[in-house]
Parts: structure tokens; sequence; C-alpha cells
């Protein structure tokens, strides 16, 4: 490696000074280690997407269409008239600046385009320019600026550093959500071919395989059977786990990570081992192997075509109803969009637990339930038996992932299991957790390693909140719920707070875990318990 | 620059005014056409821009959820922060439109050695944008009494609260002190923070300068000038019994006044100011978050070219055979 590495106090002495010109006077700086590289052309081809070839944002020349500026405008009028999120945002703003220090890529950089209120301002000045009254008489006096190639280098460097978390559209007066003006501008790039490689390929994979990873059917089927062997080696017990079974009563889908990512897996090992434990009759899918959905991240278009696959192996399988793993932008889709671009469910039935008898009411309509939800209503009716000791080498902390955080609002089912299976629990602080909780920085497609300055500085102010439990709590592990976040949330804690590990929820549920018949030998990582360790056995 | 531009425009207005309110047909059309053309662009200006965001659907139903969710009947939820239901939805309307709800949440990040982030309670913009708000609307319900004779009770107990200090002859209002000082501190707050100097615009300064200038003359005329209010209530009246007569004895300061108001009217649709009415169809705040409960309809939604499954057995099916795994085709 003859990069210079990144340094934390380096990358920590942030200027939040503004240049003095005006902020349209500021050309994009496509700094290395901020930005994503551009899509795969063979991705983009498979796909159907337009302008497929071969390009790199570094490059000087883009190789735009011709008539790319008609594209984008056309483009932009098409989704005004189709949103109106999109109109009422590009109106309302009244530029107070209370959105300003909440985005953690502002925070983290200092760079004062990353407020959301100037990121959407990127958008609207030209929204103003070419749509509004005001704008054509009076152009950049009414802040309006015409369409250039720069603006559209400008897009693509901001609108790829946003994670898409509406924190910012929390503290907005009326709402303003940068995320959806984020959305709209990265369809306006797609447009034009301008999509990046860490989106387009696993979307293309995706639409291919069932799963971002492009893992084939005898892949996925060789993953399961490798965790039914390590169960079987940590409990002593020989778990089954049904895949594409027909007239299973309700389809398990999760994240692919879960199945082939590190330390994602023991949590999988935790989904595996509970329901085996409580026998519930489920099937896992090879064709629907994924969750999650790059396609949010792409255009609305591509999120349908890639959710689509879940309910039509519902359907094919035969199953009642679904549950879905740890995932966040996953449930954004599942929650906010699946229901109302591919359902309706109604060939399916309203879930209730089998184990617990309770309904689900909240998913009568779109019939899956989250994880966290179901594993808290067994909890709560006493249908597990837990030994919270078994997690006392940890002292966790909870890290509430955007999105169902700030599009489900699901706050206490988390927290109700993670009590529940371990003993030591700390909150972050409450400006950084729950509807205030910060992103993990590298969510939305830019987890990727040639942006990892920008994601190490977007981590900032998450890793900052863990530090500090970290140091006022001895917390060692940083649990959640979300895919990416399994996959981002470790080399954030190498970088700014080395010594704390990350898991899924159901890791640590996996880890309490009595299992009927058991011998085991350790948690699901196959390290020895605390207690066992010489560690103090909690009552 | 940009604040520049804003007070040259208001200066403009003002010395337009003052220069106009001298000769019979300028004060004229002054104070009886500009009035009605500025209410009719103001009316007219409001309703085309509702009706085309009303008109644009709603394809999402996309709530920023800032509370628990309904799930469970033993998880207790958050009725107002994350609604489920119409009534709470409207309550969280109200609690954002009546009590600026996302405003009270208002942090300040600050980034000190070590490096370490803290946030600090930070309620200023929303006392700030509290007080500019109500005082505006007392201002404007107490300025009723112009335009209505006999001046209805609400108007008149507006009045009476309004001037409940009872200091000062004629009574200082509440209002016309609140709305001053908010305005001035929105304007102090724009000018003095440079990240905020360096995202206005000048569509930012104006409304504040306009109203500045507005509260301002409305001040000099009740406080310290003479000004013939019989006359000046005739105007009002005239006007809004669409029976317009100019009466004598109108002081230039009240075309200045006038004018700027005029001028805030017409404005409005076609600025930020519109806010006034986006804020209630901001879908992140006026929907239920009951997404898995009902479904929501998107009325454009699209056909898309998906991956079927059969298209994916035929991929696979001699790979998946030999896992074993269940096929809805055998191999050829
Ligand atoms: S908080 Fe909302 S209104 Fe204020 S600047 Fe940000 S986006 Fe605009
Ligand atoms: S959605 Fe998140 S990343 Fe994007 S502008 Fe808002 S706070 Fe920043």
């Amino acid at each position: 490696m003859t990069e210079p590495k990144l340094k934390p106090d380096e990358v920590a002495s942030i200027d939040y000074v503004v240049p003095p010109e005006g902020w349209t006077r500021t050309l994009p700086d496509l700094r290395k280690g901020t930005f994503n590289y551009g899509a795969n052309p063979k991705s983009a081809q498979y796909l159907g997407l337009p302008n497929p070839r071969a390009w790199q944002p570094m490059e000087a020349d883009w190789k735009l269409p011709p008539d790319w500026q008609r594209i984008v405008l056309e483009g932009l009028r098409e989704r005004l008239s189709k949103y109106r999120s999109l109109q009422v945002f590009m109106d309302v703003c009244v530029r107070c600046g209370a959105c300003a220090d909440k985005c953690h890529f502002y925070i983290g950089s200092g760079d004062p385009k990353n407020m959301p209120v100037l990121r959407a301002e990127l958008l609207r000045s030209v929204y103003r320019n070419d749509f509004t009254a005001a704008g054509k008489i009076l152009g950049s006096l009414a802040g309006a600026r015409p369409l250039t190639i720069d603006v559209i280098k400008e897009w693509f460097l901001y609108f790829y550093q946003c994670t898409e978390c509406r924190r910012c559209s929390v503290f907005c007066p009326y709402g303003i959500d940068t995320a959806e003006i984020t959305m709209m501008g990265r369809e306006l790039l797609n447009l034009l071919g301008l999509g990046i490689d860490w989106i387009t390929t696993p979307a293309s994979n995706c639409f291919r395989t069932g799963n971002h990873l492009g893992i084939q059917p005898h892949g996925f089927k060789d993953s399961v059977d490798f965790a039914l062997d390590d169960l079987e080696s940590i409990f002593g017990v020989r778990v089954e786990a049904p895949i594409n079974k027909k007239g299973a009563e309700i389809l398990f889908v999760v994240p692919s990570a879960d199945y082939f990512g590190d330390p994602h897996y023991f949590g999988f090992l935790g989904y595996l081992a509970l329901f085996h434990e409580i026998g519930l009759d489920y099937t896992l899918s090879t064709f629907a192997s994924e969750g999650g959905n790059f396609g949010l991240f792409h255009s609305s278009e591509m999120m349908k075509r890639l959710n689509a696959k879940i309910y039509a192996e519902a359907r094919r399988l035969g199953v009642k109803w679904i549950i879905g793993g740890e995932c966040g932008h996953m449930w954004r889709v599942l929650h906010q969009y699946m229901d109302t671009m591919n359902g309706p469910a109604d060939f399916l039935e309203a879930p209730v637990s089998p184990i617990t008898g309770t309904p689900f009411e909240n998913a009568a309509s779109t019939k899956m339930v989250h994880i966290a939800e179901f594993t808290a209503d067994l909890i709560k009716h006493g249908k597990v038996k837990l030994d919270c000791s078994r997690n006392d080498h940890w002292r966790v902390t909870f890290h509430d992932s955007c999105n169902p955080a700030r599009a489900m609002g699901l706050f206490e089912e988390p927290r109700f299991v993670l009590k529940s299976v371990c003993n030591n629990f700390f909150e972050m602080p409450e400006n950084t957790i729950r509807e205030e909780t910060f992103c993990c920085g590298s969510g939305s497609g830019i987890g990727t390693d040639e942006n990892l300055e920008m994601r190490m500085r977007g981590g900032f102010p998450r890793a900052n909140a863990v530090r500090h439990v970290h140091e006022k709590h001895g917390v060692n592990l940083l649990a959640c719920i979300c895919a990416i976040d399994k996959a981002t949330l470790p080399p954030l804690m190498e970088f700014w707070v080395p010594g704390v590990q990350v898991a899924a929820l159901h890791e640590l549920v996996g880890n309490a875990l009595v299992m009927k018949g058991e011998k085991r030998t350790g948690d699901l990582r196959g390290q020895p318990f605390a207690a066992e360790k010489g560690g103090k056995k909690d009552a | 620059m940009n604040a520049l531009v804003s007070l040259i425009v208001v200066a403009v207005l003002t010395a337009v005014a003052v220069a106009g309110a001298g000769a019979r047909p300028s004060a004229f059309v002054l104070g009886i056409v500009v009035p009605y053309a500025a209410a009719a662009v103001f009316l007219l200006g409001i309703v085309i821009r509702v009706l085309r965001w009303a008109r644009a659907p709603v394809p999402f139903r996309i709530p920023t959820t800032c509370g628990q969710q309904n799930s469970l009947p033993w998880v207790k939820s958050s009725p107002l922060d994350n609604p489920h239901t119409a009534l709470g939805v409207a309550a969280r309307m109200a609690l954002e439109v009546l009590c600026f709800r996302s405003l009270f949440r208002n942090t300040r990040s600050e980034l000190r050695d070590g490096p370490r982030l803290i946030y600090a309670e930070n309620k200023w913009l929303w006392l700030g944008a509290m007080t500019f708000h109500w005082s505006l609307l007392a201002v404007v319900v107490r300025h009723m009494r112009f335009f209505m004779e006999p001046v209805p009770f609400p108007v008149l107990f507006a009045l009476r609260m309004d001037g409940i200090l009872e200091v000062g002859v004629p009574v200082v209002y509440m209002s016309s002190l609140g709305l001053l000082a908010a305005a001035g501190y929105l304007l102090a707050r724009r000018l003095l923070s440079p990240q905020l100097r360096y995202i206005s615009l000048a569509a930012d300064y104006l409304p504040l300068f306009l109203i500045l200038g507005i509260a301002g003359s409305g001040i000099l005329m009740r406080h310290f000038t003479k000004l013939d209010v019989i006359a000046v209530k005739e105007l009002a009246m005239g006007l809004s019994t669409l029976q317009p007569a100019l009466p004598e004895g109108i002081g230039a300061l009240f075309f200045v006044h006038l004018l700027l108001v005029s001028s805030l009217l017409a404005y409005l649709p076609f600025s930020k100011l519109m806010h006034l009415g986006g804020v209630f169809l901001s879908p992140t705040r006026n929907l239920a978050n009951n997404n898995r409960m009902k479904r929501h309809l998107n009325p454009w939604n699209p056909p898309v070219r998906v991956h079927t499954y059969e298209e994916y057995e035929d991929e696979f099916r001699t790979l998946m055979k030999g896992a074993g795994l269940p096929l809805e085709k055998e191999p050829k």
C-alpha cells in the first residue's frame, strides 16, 4: 500500500469555515476518498439502464449522451408531476438552517454543501431556473442557476455523500426530507448513466440471482448447510433449515450478508437456532434470498423490480405470511414501499404468531413482520428459555439504524429483546439514539473502499457517541439490526473506537438461548462464555 | 450582497410610496389600485400554488417517524410523534403548525478537543420563530378593526389581550414589539452566522426587510407621528366593502406602510413564504405510519420488468437439482 493512511486526528480536525465566495461559485472537488466509482457497464446493461459505458468520476469526460440537459430537465418535470413531496420540498424551504448541523456528513466534513439545506439547493437552484417564474425572470437573484456539467458533477458528489438517513427531516419545521431529494437527484443522474458501481452491480446481481452478492442457489444451500454444521458444533443439536419448501407457514427473508458476511453470520445462526427451538414451520428461499434492496438507492423503478420477488415467492411457495430479518434499508422498502408497489398481498393471511397466538395487527396488510417484533413477542410470552449470563462477556450498546428508526419507529422491540438477553446494556446519549440516531455513514450504497475517507467522516458522530459509552461504561459491543451497519461499523469502530465489536441483535439472542437437549460449548462466535472463563455469573 | 439587494428593493418601494403620496392620482394608485391588485395576486397565487401541489399525487406513504411505532399491544407507542391514526396525524400537524414541534427539537452540535462532539439545547430559533409567527397573527387580527364595522368581538378581544400591559398612550401592543424583536433576531442570525449567511438568498432577506419596514412604519404611525385614524379607517372600509374612496389627510408614512404590505402580499405566493400552505401538505408529516396496516395506493404505479421465478429456475435448474433443491420443472 502506497496510499497515505487515514488518521483519526487528521480527519477530526474539521474546518467549519465557509468559503468567501458564494456556494454557486465553488466547483465540485472530486477528491480521492470522497466518491464512489462509476457503474460497470455490464451490470448497467444487464439491467437495461441508459447509457452503459466504461466511465469514472475522476475522468474529465463523463461521456454523457448529447441531449443530457434535455433528459435531466424532462426527468425533473416528470418527477415534479409524480411526487407532491418533491414539489413541496422544492418550494417551501425557508433556509432556516435548522437541518444544517444535523447531518453527519456536514458534522464530519465541515463542507457546507453537506448541510442538508444546501444539498437540496443544488437541485432547487436548477428547479428555480427552469420551473419557476421568479427564477426565469430574476435568475441568480432568485437563487436560480442554469444546468451545467459542473452542476451535474456537483450532484454526483453530494447526492452520493448523503446516506438518505432522514435525520435532517426530523428537525425540519416542514419535514423536508433531504433523503427524498437525494433519491430524486440520483434518479436524474441515473437517467444519464451516472450510477455508481456499488449500487448498480449489486442490483444487477440481485435481479439475476435473487441477492446482491450474486450467490447462486447451490451456493445459498451450501451457506445454510455450513451454518447448520456450525450450530451443531456449538449447541450439540442438529438443526434444520428448510429451503424453498412449499406449504411452509412462514417465508423467512434475510439480507444476503446474513449468510455470507461477518459478523452478520452470527446473527443468522441466532435466527436458525431460535426458529429450531420454537419449532417454527418456515422456509428460506434461494430466489427471495435477499430482503435488502439496492434499488432503493437507484430509483423507485429499480426498487420495485428487485422487490417483486418477495411476494412472488411467497405466492409460489404458498406460505401464509413473511418474517424479515435484520436490515435497515430493507425495512424501509418493506415497510413504506412494498405493499404499495407490489401488493396487494391478498393471497397471504394476516400474520399471527403460531407460537404465542399474537396477531401482528400492525402488519395486517403487508403481511410481513420484523424479526425484532416477532422475537420480542416470543420473549414477552416466555416462550424461550434465556440465560443472560451467556452474554456477560459483552457490555452492550444499541445503534438505531436510520431506516427502522425514522421510517418505522422500531425502538422498543429491539431494546426489549436486548435487555432480555444480556445483563449489561447501556444507552448512548439521547441526541444520538432513537429518532435522532446517527447514521453509520456508509448507508445507501456508498460503503465502498474508495469512499473510505467520507465514510469515516460521516460515521464520526456515531462513533463519537459509541466512544462516550465505551469510556464511561466499558462498552465493548455495538449491537444493531442492519446489514449495512454490520458491514461498515466494524471498520468505523476500528478507526475511531478500537476495542468495540459489532453484533447482530440475534447473535445475542442465540448466545442466551438455552436449547432443549443442548450441549453448549460457547457463544455463537465459538468463544467460551464469560462464566466459564471465571467471570461473574448473574443471578 | 443578497441582503443588500433586498434592502435596496425595500428602500426603492419606500421612496416610491413617499413620492407617490403627494399627488392625488398617484395616491389613488397607491391607496386603491395597488392594494386591490396585491390582494388579487395574493389570493389567486395561493390558490393556484396550493392546487398545483394538491394535484400532484402522493405515490408513497413516507412519514418521518419520530417516536415508537404502534406494534405489539404491550409496547407503548408514541401517538404524537409517530401517529398511526388520522386523529394522531391531526394532533401531530396541530403541534407542528401551532407549536413548531420539529423546531423545538433543535440542537447545536459542537466539536471540542478530543475530538469530542457535543450537542447542546438550542431553543432560540424556536423561540424566535414562535414569537415572530404568533405576533404576526396577532397583528393581522387586530388590523381587522380597520376593515370591519362594527368591530367583531374576537378582534376586540385580541386588541384587549395584546394591549393588556397597558403601557403607554396609545397602548403599546405586545405583538408590535414581538414582531419587531423577532424579525430583528431572524435577520441578525442570518447576517451574523457565517453558515447562515452562506445559504441565504436575496429571497430570504426580502421578507424580513419588508416586515421590518411594515412593523417600523406601523409603530411610527401609532406612537410617534400624528395619523388621521379616521381617514385610514375610511380608506380601509372602502376597500373591504368594495366602495373604494380616497379620503384626504393620509400621510406619506401610511402609503409606505400600505405599499410594503401590498408588496409582501403580492410576493408571497411566489416565495418561500408559501411554507404557510406547504407545511400542511408535507408527506413526511401529514401521513399516518400505518404502512403495514393499510395499503397505500400509488396512482401511477407502473408495470416494471421483473425477473420471474421461472426465468430464474430455467437459468439455475441443473445447479439446483445438483444441490437437492426442490424444482418446479425437472431438467430435461
Ligand atoms: S430545516 Fe427545513 S426549512 Fe430549514 S433550512 Fe433545512 S430544509 Fe430548509
Ligand atoms: S438524509 Fe441524512 S445524509 Fe442526507 S442530508 Fe439528511 S441528514 Fe444528511
